[in-house]
């Protein structure tokens, strides 16, 4: 037993460092799936408080919206554009009929107002595009669909050149959103926003701008990940699950670390990945994929209060 | 010499231009709480105006008012001779007024130089993407924004902390980061709410330095609330008195002194 958890797991590792490659690899093409969820909450906590529980809906309606968009007879890619204008538009309507009036109200209010978003949305996306599971438009997106295969130490690594496109988005994406938030004004006034919003105001910053937009950032994660889950599970609601994984990534990486969650997003892919092949599927029947995140985060929790990245701040008194 | 007049020049030979930001009869209302209750005065160019008067007088609200954090039921506010329209606080700072709050709001989480550089948001003007992709005109206009930033730094004498998140400031150096960020906007008008609150007397003296510095050498035209009458005096060119929301004195510091109305409402009161 000892040996089964201590020892067989690192020695089938070393043996076959090829396959521990392809375990690793699939772990951080969801990984960075879970980063980039986890940095739309974060932005959205970040300026306005608000925990965004609807994040995992709209990845369903953007991407219901972006196939439904195309199933009309629009071409894949003036989709895309449009599904992008979608989101801009469910943006500017959520700060404009929901924050905007709840402004001030406590928290918890803000955040059951997200489960009326949730829901709504929910409704209105199966009025419009019906509740049955789509096929997303991969290939017309351009998306490669083949493989390729290395054999790194004379074994066998396989990449599905559709994860690779993930990956490589997703990445181009994270970094497009690091050099916004570091050095643009937009960038730095949502990073200020959430220290305190009467000096945010004082320096000349708009709150309704800055909700607007961030909603929209979140908006346009929510496409990119509807496309990338989407592509290999097709569109369905079910699909609005992937957003629950970055509960733990913020779990670990505080709700408002911005390198938190993307660490944390990527840390989670990958251990998920690697526990559930080497533990979960020889000593627990498998699916650990569901829970083992949650426990993760909470054992670091109860290490670190403040998580992983979090620093401790002293209030002053 | 009559100060209500429009221009005119200080004791200690500054030049006053005309008027710059006008408040008439403005009321202002929580509730049944009557904040301010029909006050009009005016700031001129260049000017150190304080507003005076007993905790709960109204002084912050009429700061709140200036800036765009308040809206009052009733009144005028006038800004270079123009009829200002009920603005949000940041459109009110893009008109260059800049603000402290009588309870320190800074950015905890920033370092002090990120927090003086949200200072210069409003001169910002790159296109968004040549800002991300650190190209064009956007380097140039960083150079420029924090060389301004650098000069302030060195200007209040807080180089030594340049790399210390704010939160961990004591008290009167949190003050004095935060005037700095309002500076860093090279405002028109300096609005500054007890800025030497709490302070101890060496740290009362530097801070009055600085704003007289500031007046002086950019030409900065201020308003501040304070308390200590002493600092007012030294400080400011006129006074406005304010008492339970109304405007009961108005004028140069030896004119208050003077008032009657001023000497009752100060009897009693912790000076
Ligand atoms: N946001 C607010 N809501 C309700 N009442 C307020 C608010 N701000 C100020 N007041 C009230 O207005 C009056 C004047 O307050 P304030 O302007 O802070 O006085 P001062 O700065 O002169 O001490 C007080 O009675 C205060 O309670
Ligand atoms: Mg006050």
């Amino acid at each position: 037993m000892l040996n089964d958890i201590f020892i067989a797991p690192f020695a089938d590792m070393i043996a076959a460092p090829d396959f521990l490659l392809q375990v690793l690899w699939e772990g951080l093409v969801s990984g960075i799936l879970y980063a980039l969820i986890a940095l739309g909450l974060v932005l959205i906590f970040r300026s306005s408080r608000i925990f965004n529980f609807a994040q995992g809906i709209m990845v369903v309606f953007a991407a219901l919206t972006l196939v439904g968009l195309y199933q009309m007879g629009l071409p894949a890619w003036v989709s895309v554009a449009a599904t992008l204008a979608v989101m801009f538009a469910l943006a500017w309507s959520i700060e404009r009929v929901v924050l905007r009036p709840l402004v001030g109200q406590p928290d918890i209010i803000l955040f059951m107002a997200t489960i009326g978003i949730t829901l709504f949305l929910i409704g209105f996306g199966e009025i419009i595009f019906g509740g049955e599971t789509k096929q997303m438009i991969t290939a017309e997106l351009g998306i490669p669909t083949g493989s390729i295969t290395l054999e790194p130490w004379g074994g066998l690594l396989i990449l599905e050149e559709k994860d690779i496109t993930i990956v490589i988005v997703a990445g181009l994406l994270v970094a497009g959103l690091l050099a916004f938030l570091g050095k643009t004004r937009m960038g730095r006034a949502i990073r200020a926003l959430g220290d305190d919003h009467q000096a945010a105001m004082s320096v000349g910053i708009s709150l309704q701008t800055i909700w607007v937009l961030v909603w929209f950032i979140a908006g346009m994660i929510a496409l990119v990940t509807g496309v990338a889950w989407g592509a290999r599970a097709g569109v369905s609601f079910a699909l609005e699950v992937i957003a629950y994984k970055a509960l733990p990534v913020l779990m670990l990486g505080g709700l408002e670390s911005i390198s938190g969650a993307i660490i944390g997003g990527l840390m989670i892919g990958m251990l998920e990945k690697l526990f559930e092949i080497y533990w979960g599927q020889p000593l627990l029947g498998g699916n650990t994929e569901t829970w083992f995140a949650f426990v993760l985060a909470l054992i670091v929790l109860l290490f670190r209060p403040q998580g992983l990245f979090g620093e401790k701040i002293i209030e002053r008194v | 010499m009559n100060a209500l007049a429009g221009n005119y020049t200080t004791a200690d030979g500054r030049k006053i231009g005309g008027v710059m930001m006008e408040m008439k009869n403005i009321t202002l209302k929580f509730g049944g709480v009557t904040a301010i209750s029909d006050i009009s005065f005016d700031i001129h160019e260049g000017e150190i105006r304080a507003i005076i008067g007993p905790n709960g007088a109204g002084k912050s609200s009429m700061l709140n008012v200036i800036s765009g954090f308040y809206h009052p039921q009733e009144g005028e506010v006038w800004f270079r001779g123009k009829k200002r329209p009920p603005m949000k606080p940041y459109e009110v700072a893009r008109q260059g007024v800049a603000r402290t709050f009588q309870n320190i709001a800074l950015f905890d989480g920033m370092s002090t130089l990120d927090n003086i550089m949200t200072g210069r948001l409003t001169h910002m003007k790159a296109p968004m993407w040549r800002q991300a992709l650190w190209w064009g005109g956007a380097e140039a206009e960083e150079v420029v924004n924090r060389r301004q930033v650098e000069k302030i730094i060195d200007f209040l004498e807080i180089q030594h902390i340049r790399k210390t998140p704010v939160g961990r400031l004591p008290y009167g150096l949190k003050k004095r980061v935060e005037l700095a960020r309002a500076l860093a906007a090279e405002p028109k008008l300096l609005l500054l709410d007890e800025p030497m609150a709490g302070m101890n007397v060496e740290e009362k003296e530097d801070m009055s330095r600085f704003i007289l510095d500031v007046n002086d050498e950019f030409g900065t035209t201020i308003a501040l609330i304070e308390h200590d009458m002493g600092v007012v005096m030294d400080l400011s060119d006129r006074v406005v008195v304010m008492d339970y929301g109304r405007k009961i004195g108005d004028g140069t510091p030896d004119e208050v002194r003077k008032n009657q109305d001023v000497i009752d409402a100060y009897l009693g009161v912790e000076h």
